[in-house]
């Protein structure tokens, strides 16, 4: 058996091995990634910059554990962004570990920016079923949340006098890693159309682009790359950018993999032919 | 009574649902809220079933010698959650509860999906290759797509102005012409459900 | 780093290097984290459902504020549970019933405006002018035209038909590639935050040791 046939046959973990070794290298060897800024990014982080101080803005943290890698550095420096422009924040979320990551964002962030529950945020809590959840709150938050996820009843609370529903608010910014963001477009600005912006996964991020040239969201944050785009514009260097070092290298071996049994491939197709033995 | 009832509140509640979006009053919206809200409560009181149904399965494995340790460790787990998340307190940040799920639940939920690194490093090693000229198009796509991240000086500032057209060009069409799809399968779906041309959604006798 | 900290960090390390086991072979450690996992998210689930969902939804609503039409929507959830009678389980599909009739007239209207009349307006409402727009406005006709087409099973894909259907195809193959690409990036970066965690903690703990 030729070098090239054995590497068309490589036990899959020596695969495994070289992604491992690969994304150890950075922690070992660091240095620095530029980033460059994508308008559907830019056009978030502007509408977020253009809004006054007292504005709202509407979160949804629509993700678990399982992709807080991707989308918890864009939450955080979102946040980051509407606490630092003194913007009366609503969360909520549609995961049903969701209030975890909440729980987790919203204690770091609205301590480092002196931000008072009730008064400067809201966290609704978690509600299953979301696309009646979204539609329920397109008629009154109240109705799907009557008290908040600490049990304060909304009404009680200052910054919650006034506002009934998404006609409320500027915006919605929703950061999902599943069919969310679809209940969010079809049942929220389907039915209430209001303004929409979604922070996803890079798994999905090809797959909401024809959203973007319709109008129905007018931003999109894709994955991880997405994140360190937007901590770049906020100025707050977070998860996302420590990512990109990692992600060069990985890209790197995943790029020469392909390359390699493509070649491997190749070759043992044309030798296959001489011999006789190939299509 | 067992089948031609639900089917008769299927087509009720679907066509006044239906009529609904097109009849904007008050005692319209009124029907609206508190169908969603009902069903809601619906749904709530229901989903206990999976919980039940997970808890008993494996209560009953507990006899089962090879599976009885994982069993018993599935059924601590859920018994420390519950226990230690009695009070609604339990769910502010520093209680033992929230200090459960950071030390149990977040690493491992986070390192099982982040399998899915290896495997798609192994796939693209053994299935990414350029067999047909469709396989072609869709490889040097994803080539493209992934060069993005490699700082390799004006070659990526003209790769990034390449992959930013065919997200926002041919990716966009393609997604749109399956999304139209979806669209119209989901609505005829709707339509056989709410006029009881389709009933599997009531299972057998 | 305190001492908890130091305690609690190294669970979650150990817990993680259980699941990377697996790429190994499956084994005890992985099978032990895997259940554990299973049970702790199916118990913080449960308690979440009671006091944020059952208790503001159901009980408060009935028993606190006297919203008596609540009890309608609370028996049908209970009868969701005669499915575990072999005998009562029909009773169930009255609560289905109600569930599934209302998403459904709600589906109708929205997929088709969202799905369908925004993106058809998108699609040709573009004006096709003769420069790098306009360009790309008859490119995203012509590939979603022909994408359309070769999803059209109804007349056979021959001649005209067939040919814009293998444009079609092309285009479909670009957006799985897109698709591709961009996934590479998203199990990545799970990966790596599990790396930066375990090297954030040894760093802490060494650190820790070392100011101890």
């Amino acid at each position: 058996m030729s070098f090239l046939e054995k590497m068309m046959l490589i036990d899959r973990r020596w695969i495994y091995l070289s992604i491992g070794l690969a994304v150890i290298i950075p922690v070992v060897v660091q240095f620095e990634v530029p980033v460059s800024v994508s308008p559907e990014v830019k056009k978030i982080y502007d509408f977020v910059e253009n809004l006054n101080a007292g504005d709202y803005l509407f979160i949804a943290v629509d993700y678990d554990p399982s992709s807080m890698a991707e989308l918890n550095p864009m939450a955080e420096a979102v946040l980051n962004q509407a606490f630092a422009k003194d913007l009366k924040v609503i969360i909520v979320t549609l995961a049903q570990f969701g209030p975890g990551m909440v729980e987790d964002l919203t204690t770091r962030l609205a301590a480092a920016h002196h931000r008072v529950r009730g008064e400067d945020y809201v966290f609704l809590g978690y509600r299953p079923y979301p696309a009646i959840t979204i539609m329920l709150m397109g008629i009154n938050f109240r109705v799907p949340f009557p008290v908040d996820h600490y049990s304060v009843p909304l009404d009680s609370m200052p910054m919650m006098r006034d506002i009934r529903n998404f006609a409320d608010v500027k915006a919605v910014i929703d950061f999902t890693a599943g069919n969310t963001a679809d209940f969010w477009i079809t049942y929220g600005v389907g039915r209430f159309d209001f303004p929409l912006a979604i922070g996803i996964t890079g798994v999905m991020a090809a797959d909401y682009y024809q959203y973007l040239q319709s109008g129905q969201i007018f931003g999109i944050i894709p994955g991880v790359k997405g994140a360190a785009e937007y901590e770049q514009l906020v100025g707050f260097p977070g998860k996302g950018k420590e990512q990109m070092a990692y992600q060069v290298i990985a890209h790197s071996v995943i790029i020469a993999f392909i390359l390699i049994s493509n070649i491997a491939y190749f070759a043992t197709r044309k030798q296959k032919q001489q011999l006789g033995g190939g299509r | 009574m067992k089948r031609e009832i639900p089917i008769i509140i299927v087509g009720v509640t679907g066509v006044v649902m239906f009529f609904q979006y097109f009849i904007p009053t008050g005692w319209s919206e009124f029907i609206f809220t508190y169908g969603q809200d009902w069903v809601m409560v619906i749904g709530i009181l229901s989903l206990p079933l999976g919980i039940w149904s997970l808890v008993k399965a494996n209560v009953l494995k507990l006899k089962d010698p090879k599976e009885r340790f994982y069993s018993a460790v599935l059924l601590a787990g859920f018994l420390a959650m519950v226990l230690t998340g009695l009070k609604r307190e339990s769910f502010e940040a520093g209680s033992v509860f929230m200090k459960l799920f950071n030390t149990i639940l977040i690493p491992i939920q986070a390192t099982v999906f982040s399998l899915l690194a290896f495997f798609i490093a192994s796939a693209a090693y053994r299935a990414f290759r350029a067999r047909s000229v469709l396989a072609t198009v869709l490889l040097i796509t994803a080539f493209l797509v992934m060069l993005r991240f490699i700082p390799l000086g004006p070659i990526s500032t003209a790769n990034l102005g390449a992959v930013a057209w065919i997200l926002s060009v041919p990716n966009m069409a393609a997604k749109r012409a399956i999304m139209m799809g979806i669209g119209l399968g989901a609505a005829a779906t709707a339509i056989k459900i709410i006029l009881g041309i389709e009933r599997t959604y009531m299972g057998r006798d | 780093m305190t001492t908890e900290q130091a305690i609690l960090n190294g669970i979650a390390v150990f817990l993680t290097l259980c699941i990377f086991s697996f790429l190994y072979r499956d084994n005890p450690f992985y099978k032990f984290a895997e259940r554990l996992v299973a049970g702790v998210a199916t118990g913080y689930w449960t308690m979440l459902l009671y006091h944020t969902n059952f208790t503001d939804k159901v009980l408060t609503p009935i028993f606190v504020r006297g919203q008596l039409h609540y009890i309608i929507p609370a028996l049908l959830g209970v009868l969701m549970w005669t499915r575990f009678s072999k005998k009562y389980a029909w009773l169930s599909r009255y609560s289905i019933a109600f569930y599934i009739g209302i998403s459904s007239g709600v589906t109708i209207t929205v997929t088709l405006y969202t799905f369908l009349f925004k993106q058809l307006q998108a699609t040709i409402g573009m004006p096709i002018t003769a420069d790098y727009a306009g360009i790309n406005t008859f490119l995203i006709v012509l590939a979603v035209v022909s994408a359309l087409v070769y999803f059209f099973f109804s007349l056979p894909h021959k001649g005209a038909i067939g040919t814009v259907s293998r444009i079609g195809i092309y285009v479909i193959m670009i957006g799985f590639g897109a698709g591709f690409g961009m996934t590479v990036m998203g199990r990545i970066a799970l990966l790596v935050q599990r790396v930066i965690f375990i090297n954030d903690y040894v760093r802490g703990l060494v650190a820790f040791i070392g100011g101890s």
